[in-house]
């Protein structure tokens, strides 16, 4: 689960980016959280990994991680995936810094896809990974029309967006990367984390930075700052919700992934969190061992008979 | 004998003196100075070339001229010069207090978004936020502009010339602009057609008290559409007055051809 | 029995006009139709503006509604209880008069096409800020009085026989209790019964105090509605500067130069009969 710190590998820097690159992010960032939400470009540099792997946001990392930080790295929420795996080992290898799967050990979390079920606390880092940090660009191709629809907050055409949805759906069908506004003036996208997670980057404690290796644009939200998801008075924002709890803990407030368990149609829901779920079981599997009493801790999969 | 008088003065909403545009060597338009007053349609004729279109760019803020002054009677700050408006100020005047009516209604709409959705946009943009309320404002200049109520979501790559141009007039008007600028608004359309999109424009036009500038090679367009019209040639004005007094009784050689030589029906 | 002339009640007075087309597609030849007009029509008159075809009398109707650009002189219209010089002010003010002040019925409708022909009588009431329910009943009114089948009131006036279409513009021009009303021959294409009809309403409107001037080339009209005759007539060429080219095609254009002859009394037949 957590491995200490070790001996940074022979041959790099520390943390993969030369310093001067690092004083650069750095300052890119400094920018970003002084003005919430907007865009600001960066020179992105070629990392030991393909872009649309989350290089942006192993660029933010490694210019803001430092020997005594804990880092933890998700992918759609779990530490165990490919993505999340290779991210963690680089930074074990560039660094040596400790690095944990519990979210309220880490310092710097860096996430495709996520925002931990665990509430951010203050002192800590998230790093998003972004493919497309313009909110507009499906809307407007032009970046310097989109770049003056940003300066001049003209947002009208998001909006429209949104009611096409409710015109053609009867409600905003947009389920992920949905649009934000930050600090009541930009409009941003929060990265492809599902519309579940946007309530928990409204004044978050936490610092959020993120990075967009491809399109070399880095944003972000200082602690305590409003990100508003966009609506229509008559049509309120609203997160997912499910029938189902987690097939494995029982969590009834977190984000369920669906499971496909055999050929036969049988599926389940489990959190998308693994930490959060194994940390909930675990937790069980204590109070199932101190007291026998205890009620069964996982709840059978609902199964769909085919 | 009775004392002659004239009558009351008037603000005019648009005052352009001197305005010119070169592209280069080439002309584009030359000392061009006009004033329109609320209400009033002024007819802009000329050939192709002639500079109208520079004219009507220069006039609506999206082309710098070189010299000369454009000044707008802006809702809540009086006459401003729009060339010394910052330029989120003249887009933001673009979009609430003017419209702006392309001949090709691809330039104008969002071919992507239903009509209710082209016709929200600018709302909108001005910060309306209730989704019902959009649509119903929505369905009402539908109704004005004799599109279907049916339509409503329907996108206006599937709409016919007519139907996609009213939806143009539509979606500009729903702000409810002082000043409108066309630009050959019944250009690409069917004869057929054309007779009813003038009657509809000529129509709302009246209704809202809505002051328009319509560039068009179209003299019977101006006839029936333009209190006032403005002839160019070479980027020059050579003449204007009434609609009708120019067209019936033209004094510039150019006039004179050009109103002799419309077909008769 | 002479009209009331109270130089107060002046509506329409017209001062030292000329007017000379220059037709430069045509190698620039003068011709000279009017000079030193000088017109008064009082409220509750009907002047008539006589002489023979082609002497220039709907180019003198036409510049007093500002449709033709007289080169010289005035014409004052009393408008708003102001007199106003047509010809010195800027248009959006002629086209304000002619709203409200100065009504003109033309000899051909012209009008936006395929729109019914009750809108098209209505709609100058209309622009006059009378509600819309208001006008349509009067358009009703007046085309059932000029015997315009109501089959036809929905349809657009382009397919009418030209007395249909008279009658239309005829509707149109009477809709608006006009101060001042120029006429173009109003009653050259129609029958015994709407002829009545027009002379009708050319009574009624001077009975409200409407100053007419117009060109009816019936005599029964004229005798029935005129006070005084406007007499225009052929007189030589004058002050013409024609150059060797121009000569030839001003022959072709038969240029005629109108003047005012005479100003005679009608007998007022109407009213003592």
């Amino acid at each position: 689960m957590k491995r200490a710190s070790t001996r940074p590998a022979q041959g790099y820097n520390f943390a993969y980016l030369d310093e001067q690159t690092k004083r650069i992010i750095r300052r890119t960032l400094l920018k970003a959280l002084s003005i919430p939400g907007h865009q600001v470009p960066f020179g992105g540099r070629e990392m030991p990994l393909a872009y649309g792997w989350g290089t942006g946001g192993i660029q933010v990392t490694a210019s803001i991680i430092g020997p005594e930080d804990t880092l933890k790295v998700i992918d759609q929420g779990a530490d165990d995936t490919t993505n999340a795996v290779s991210i963690r080992r680089f930074f074990e290898i560039v660094t040596g810094v400790a690095t944990t799967e519990r979210a309220e050990e880490a310092n710097i979390i860096q996430t495709r896809h996520r925002i931990p079920e665990t509430p951010l606390q203050e002192g800590q880092i998230i790093v998003y990974q972004v493919p497309q940090p313009e909110p507009l660009r499906k809307i407007e191709p032009r970046e310097t029309e989109t770049r003056k629809m940003h300066s001049y907050a003209e947002y009208g055409a998001m909006q429209v967006a949104l009611y096409e949805d409710i015109a053609r759906f009867g409600y905003i069908a947009k389920t992920y990367d949905y649009p934000t506004l930050v600090n009541a003036r930009h409009l941003m996208s929060p990265s492809p984390i599902p519309k579940f997670d946007n309530p928990k980057m409204e004044s978050s404690p936490a610092i959020q930075l993120f990075g967009a290796g491809r399109e070399k644009r880095i944003y972000a939200v200082p602690p305590y700052t409003s990100v508003r998801s966009l609506d229509f008075d008559d049509h309120p924002f609203e997160v997912q919700k499910w029938e189902q709890c987690c097939a494995l803990c029982g969590s009834t407030t977190s984000y369920l992934d669906e499971v496909i368990t055999d050929d036969n149609g049988g599926h389940m829901f489990v959190c998308s969190d693994t930490d959060f779920c194994n940390t909930r079981q675990r937790e069980q599997a204590q109070a199932g061992e101190a007291d026998d009493s205890a009620p069964p801790t996982a709840l059978a999969a609902t199964e769909i008979p085919s | 004998m009775t004392a002659l008088r004239k009558l009351a003065p008037r603000q005019a909403l648009l005052e352009v003196s001197g305005v010119s545009k070169s592209y280069g060597g080439q002309v584009g338009c030359v000392d061009v100075s006009f004033a329109i007053y609320p209400g009033e349609v002024l007819g802009v004729v000329g050939e192709s070339g002639s500079g109208k279109s520079t004219l009507l760019a220069c006039l609506s803020g999206r082309l710098a001229p070189d010299a000369g002054a454009i000044v707008y009677d802006m809702n809540d700050r009086g006459p401003v010069d729009i060339l010394s408006l910052s330029e989120p100020e003249r887009r933001r005047l673009a979009r609430t207090d003017w419209g702006i009516v392309h001949q090709n209604p691809r330039d104008g709409l969002r071919m992507d978004v239903s009509a209710g959705g082209n016709i929200g946009e600018r709302p909108m943009a001005i910060g309306a936020r209730h989704y019902g309320n959009l649509r119903t404002e929505a369905q009402d200049w539908l109704e004005k502009v004799e599109i279907d109520l049916a339509r409503t979501d329907d996108k206006p790559r599937t709409f016919s010339g007519g139907m996609q141009q009213r939806l143009q007039i539509a979606r500009n008007l729903v702000t409810k602009p002082r000043l409108v600028f066309m630009d050959e608004p019944t250009g690409g359309l069917d004869v057929s057609v054309q007779a009813r999109l003038l009657d509809l424009l000529r129509g709302l036009v009246r209704e809202l008290g809505i002051a328009a500038i319509i560039v068009t090679h179209d003299l019977a367009v101006v006839r029936l559409l333009a209190d006032r019209l403005m002839v160019m040639q070479r980027g020059r004005v050579i003449e204007q007055g009434l609609t009708d007094q120019v067209l019936d009784d033209p004094h510039h050689p150019y006039t004179q051809l050009l109103a002799s030589s419309v077909l008769q029906v | 029995m002479p009209a009331r002339m109270n130089t107060s009640d002046i509506r329409l007075h017209a001062r030292g006009l000329s007017k000379t087309f220059v037709l430069h597609t045509q190698g620039g030849v003068h011709i000279p139709v009017f000079d030193g007009i000088e017109l008064k029509v009082a409220s509750g008159e009907c002047v008539c503006l006589h002489g023979p075809s082609g002497a220039g009398k709907s180019t003198l109707l036409r510049s007093l509604y500002a449709n033709y650009k007289p080169d010289a002189g005035e014409i004052r219209v009393r408008h708003d209880g102001t007199m106003i010089d047509l010809l010195m002010v800027e248009p959006w003010e002629v086209v304000e008069i002619r709203r409200r002040t100065i009504g003109y019925v033309s000899q051909f409708l012209r009008v936006i096409p395929r729109v019914p022909t009750l809108d098209i009588v209505a709609e100058p009431a209309i622009v006059n800020g009378v509600a819309s329910g208001e006008a349509h009943a009067a358009a009703r009114t007046l085309l059932s009085r000029l015997r315009i089948p109501e089959r036809l009131w929905s349809l657009a006036p382009a397919t009418f026989s030209g007395g249909e279409q008279q009658r239309v513009n005829i509707a149109r021009g009477f809709i608006v209790d006009y101060p001042v009303l120029l006429l173009d021959e109003p009653t050259a294409s129609l029958d015994a019964a709407n002829r009545q009809t027009v002379i009708e309403l050319i009574n009624e409107a001077k009975a409200r105090g409407t100053a007419i001037f117009g060109i009816f080339h019936d005599e029964e009209v004229r005798e029935a509605v005129a006070d005084r005759l406007f007499e225009v007539g052929k007189q030589p060429l004058r002050k013409t500067r024609l150059s060797a080219t121009a000569a030839e095609a001003a022959a072709r254009c038969q240029p005629l130069l109108l003047r005012p002859v005479t100003t005679s009394i009608t007998r007022r037949q109407r009213n003592t009969r």
